[in-house]
């Protein structure tokens, strides 16, 4: 069963077997070296208890037996299988990790730091330049980059399992932690630590991008201004309702930094943590019913007539 | 004889009726009841984790709400470490350890009637939580600054911090009763490389406990303050650290889990050689093995914390005693093998159970120490790697072992054997659905699930696990509700077992099953460290004086002996049944209610009630109530 489970399921967006960076390579190959030793020593033990259910047995094979004296091989049995070989096997393991633990937090002088602050139950990120974005973070590809962690209220935990183990976000701390994506994609990651009622659905994107500096130039402009008159109304709306209160649409007078940031928010592919995908209806139900999707989240319900609601929409879904 | 057993019969006497019930301090009343409260309890948290596991059968299911699950997996947690692993294993402790070192009684009998009510005050004290739908919501470990008064303003966590400090109170007197009683009370001839495994098991979880359990109290304490009355040891912008609270919490909490395994090692080296007709091999390594174990337990708690960022250097130390627990495990795990392997194992319940917990344990100890390699742990910590790893070593640990010694032991507690078959469908069943369960959560974690989380979403690969572990786990709820059924028949219909149903080496065979109240006729001199096997005059319960037997009549007494030597010391007056801990009990869990509920009426009447209970517990009687 050992064999089956351990062959056949070791890829999916989050495994830790199924590395996109330098880090998770890394941890995965001293995975897969504890697994191996586990597997024979797992083999031994059993080997030996089925062999000591032999049926071949000296005088007296039942329960009214006198008992047996302990044999001279006794001690140095469990002396060499319970002392020797496991100090030997366990020396050599910790010796590998510990220089894999090193090497994780070498100084890589990295040329980008990102800044990545939890919040329940949110992640915001800060780039050098000024962007402000949430949930989804773009990085280079091949360079290593530094984030900056910190939390906003309770601890979280920074995790994004193919490129590299995760790392807490700890009031009054600010940990860092320098990974690499070696190939484009997007990955996947999820707080680890238990932060209260909606710790499952806080969600993110690390996007390793090949046009990472197109992208960040691109969310560095400010909010593109309502060109039609739905998108004009639309903004309207945003600034006359509690949506100002919390988020931030920079070029515009929403600057409140509560919740996430609004500017590019249609250039993501996830809205609320990751918790789904940024469609038009998804952004429809956050804005009327956000507790139906993700009960206890900071937002509240916004009640709009059903004109306003749809100017709205139409001016969210144009800020690229 | 027979005016023997009458004499001791009038010294030791069993007062019937409800007053009787609530104030004996018979160990073995004790004991059974911290077994079927523990037990209770242990159902209790097997339901929590099964409405958490339909919860999670598949992709975005809603079996409960977001906080429900929250408060169901703190309180199974909870559940299963203080009311119910912990109890369970005192209550082995509690029955046997006088038996098997000749006493006949524990240490302190009022103490150890204390420390029972206390348990059960503070268990249904926890669970009343539930009555008004704020248990503990922030798991066991409870991280600060999620429980503080901020993020947390309901009562839950004041259920959990009053309900933890008052369930400590019940370790702690329940230890040094065991500490004292394997020290002082042991029969004459019992010197310590003659007392049993179990009872050194006993003395390793004990040890554990007196300087585990301070850390936890402090930091309950210290919480307690900071929510109600504005102290800032954790708050940062008072100049307090959160992080201060982990290093509390995991002082305490590894030498906690550890603890919870060493008297289940003990009960796992009382069955291997009755089981398989052999002396044990490597009594001296087993020994020092469990106390070893007990001792590193207290260097390894920042392997809880290898994600808060913490300085390489000191990782790298914490890893190193990490992989330095493997060496004492090992050791008892090659000395029950090669026992079994030199000796003529018969397969009966216990065993079984015996060797269903070696393969557990070693799955769980090597999980164990590849979470001990940092990266690894790192990348792996707070996913279902470590649920998959602790329910391998607790449940498997601990469990396995306690459902062994129930059938070893049941028949001694209640005269007869129960059903075996029964007991093998029962232990396949569990062992079955046991791996069924948890390993799949090792698939789980390694593909990025994390603990904790009351939803998850299709296209991760986790809904195959998931769904595996959740029909595992009603398998396993199956096996277990077998092995309750089983005992309950068997007490009334199941064989009877006489003085000593398997051969067993120890002196709790010496007795009837179940044995009187004063546990021996005479309490008996110890020649062997397999006193039954080497003795044939214990058999009958009796040793003849000539033989160096002492009956100890003309009181409520029981001997002292020397620590080192067993070397008899002194009679030592036992004192008689008493109702003073119950109401001292009682008056502290009306004062707990009156500060949940910030109600001073109720904290006046609590503190009366506690006052002058203990001025009533210790009142001078005039009499002498011993002799």
């Amino acid at each position: 069963m050992v064999l089956i489970f351990g062959m056949t399921a070791c890829s999916g967006p989050m495994s830790i077997m199924d590395p996109a960076g330098p880090g998770a390579s890394r941890v995965a190959r001293l995975w897969w070296l504890i697994f191996w030793i586990s597997i024979i020593v797992m083999l031994v033990v059993l080997v030996l208890l089925v062999y000591s259910l032999r049926t071949r047995r000296k005088t007296g094979a039942n329960s009214e037996g006198n008992p047996e004296d302990v044999p001279a091989w006794g001690i140095r049995f469990v002396a060499i299988s319970g002392f020797v070989i496991p100090v030997i096997v366990l020396i050599v393991v910790l010796g590998i990790s510990l220089f894999d633990l090193a090497a994780l937090g070498k100084d890589q002088n990295s040329q980008l730091r990102i800044e990545v602050t939890g919040h329940m139950w949110w992640w915001e990120a800060r780039y050098p330049n000024g962007v402000v974005t949430a949930n989804e973070i773009h990085i280079p590809v091949g360079e290593p980059v530094e984030f900056s962690l910190e939390t906003a209220d309770v601890i979280h935990s920074f995790w994004i399992p193919s490129l590299f183990p995760k790392k807490d976000m700890i009031p009054g701390r600010a940990n860092t932690l320098t990974m690499e994506a070696s190939k484009p994609g997007r990955y996947q990651g999820i707080c680890s630590e238990f932060c209260g009622l909606q710790h499952a659905n806080m969600g993110m994107y690390v996007v390793a991008d090949v046009n990472f500096t197109e992208w960040l130039a691109n969310q560095e402009l400010p909010a593109l201004k309502p060109s039609s008159n739905t998108t004009k109304s639309g903004l309207e709306v945003f600034l006359g309702s509690t949506c100002i209160g919390c988020h931030t649409i920079r070029g515009t007078a929403a600057d409140s930094t509560i919740g996430p940031d609004l500017t590019h928010v249609a250039d993501r592919e996830t809205l609320f943590a990751a918790r789904v995908d940024n469609t038009r209806a998804n952004l429809k139900a956050i804005i009327i019913d956000p507790q139906g999707i993700k009960p206890g989240a900071a937002m509240p319900p916004t009640t709009l007539t059903d004109a306003d609601l749809e100017s709205l929409l139409d001016y969210l879904e144009s800020l690229r | 004889m027979t005016t023997l057993s009458e004499k001791l019969s009038e010294s030791w006497h069993r007062r019937w009726g409800i007053a009787g019930w609530i104030s004996t301090t018979d160990h073995k009343r004790i004991g059974l009841r911290y077994l079927y409260t523990g037990f209770v309890f242990l159902i209790l948290a097997g339901i929590e984790a099964l409405i958490i596991r339909t919860q999670l059968a598949g992709a975005n299911l809603n079996v409960v709400t977001a906080e429900a699950y929250n408060q169901l997996f703190s309180m199974h947690g909870l559940t299963m470490m203080f009311l119910a692993a912990t109890p369970v294993l005192s209550g082995f402790g509690n029955y046997f350890m006088p038996l098997m070192v000749g006493a006949r009684d524990m240490a302190f009998p009022r103490l150890n009637a204390f420390g029972y009510w206390v348990f059960l005050g503070a268990g249904l004290f926890l669970n009343s939580a539930f009555l008004i739908g704020q248990a503990p919501n922030a798991g066991w470990f409870n991280y600060v600054p999620l429980s503080d008064a901020t993020f947390s303003p309901g009562l839950n966590i004041e259920f959990y911090t009053l309900g933890i400090i008052f369930i400590g109170i019940s370790n702690t007197t329940g230890a040094i009763n065991f500490l004292v009683t394997a020290f002082k009370l042991r029969a004459p001839g019992m010197s310590l490389n003659r007392i049993p495994i179990f009872v050194w098991g006993e003395v390793a979880f004990a040890l554990t406990i007196i300087f585990a359990l301070p850390p936890l109290t402090v930091a309950n304490l210290f919480l307690f303050l900071e929510r109600r009355f504005g102290f800032h040891f954790f708050d940062v912008a008072a100049g307090g650290d959160p992080v201060l609270w982990q290093h509390l919490f995991w002082i305490f909490g590894h030498p906690e889990v550890y603890l919870v395994v060493l008297p289940a090692f003990g009960l796992v080296s009382a069955i291997v050689p009755t089981f398989t007709r052999q002396r044990m091999i490597g009594y001296t390594y087993i020994v020092l093995a469990e106390v070893g174990v007990a001792l590193i337990s207290f260097g390894v708690w920042v392997h809880h914390m290898f994600a808060v960022g913490l300085p390489d250097i000191a990782l790298g130390f914490v890893s190193a005693a990490s992989f330095m627990v493997v060496i004492p495990s090992a050791v008892q795990v090659f000395a029950w093998i090669g026992t079994s392997i030199a000796g003529r194992p018969k397969l009966g319940t216990p065993l079984l159970f015996v060797y269903g917990f070696i393969v557990l344990f070693v799955v769980g100890g090597l999980t164990g120490a590849m979470l001990g390699a940092v990266p690894f742990d790192q990348a792996t910590t707070d996913t279902y790697f470590v649920v998959a790893h602790f329910h391998y070593v607790l449940a498997g640990g601990a469990v396995f072992p306690m459902f062994g010694g129930l059938y070893y032991w049941g028949p001694k507690m209640t005269g007869r054997i129960m059903s075996e078959t029964w007991g093998k469908i029962s232990f396949w069943l569990m062992f079955g659905g046991f791996n069924l369960a948890f390993f799949p959560m090792h698939i789980a974690g390694l593909l990025g699930q994390p603990r904790r989380t009351y939803t998850y979403d299709t296209g991760l690969g986790w809904d195959t696990p998931n769904l595996w572990s959740t029909i595992g786990s009603f398998i396993l709820a199956l096996g277990i509700l077998i092995t309750v059924i089983n005992w309950f028949w068997s007490r009334r219909h199941g064989p009877v077992a006489g003085n000593d149903p398997w051969g067993g080496e120890t002196l709790e065979w010496a007795t009837t099953s179940p044995p009187p109240v004063y546990n021996f006729l005479t309490v008996p001199e110890i020649r062997s460290r397999e006193p039954m096997w080497d003795q044939p005059e214990l058999h009958d319960g009796y040793q003849s004086p000539e033989m160096g037997g002492r009956p100890l009549t003309g009181g409520h007494l029981t001997l002292a002996t020397s620590s080192l030597d067993a070397a008899p010391q002194a009679k030592v007056h036992m004192p008689h049944d008493s109702i003073w801990p119950f109401l001292v009990v009682l008056a502290i869990v009306v004062f707990l209610y009156g500060i949940v509920f910030t109600a001073p009426m109720v904290v006046g009447v609590g503190v009366g009630g506690i006052f002058g209970s203990v001025i009533g517990w210790f009142f001078p009687r005039g009499e002498t109530q011993e002799l």
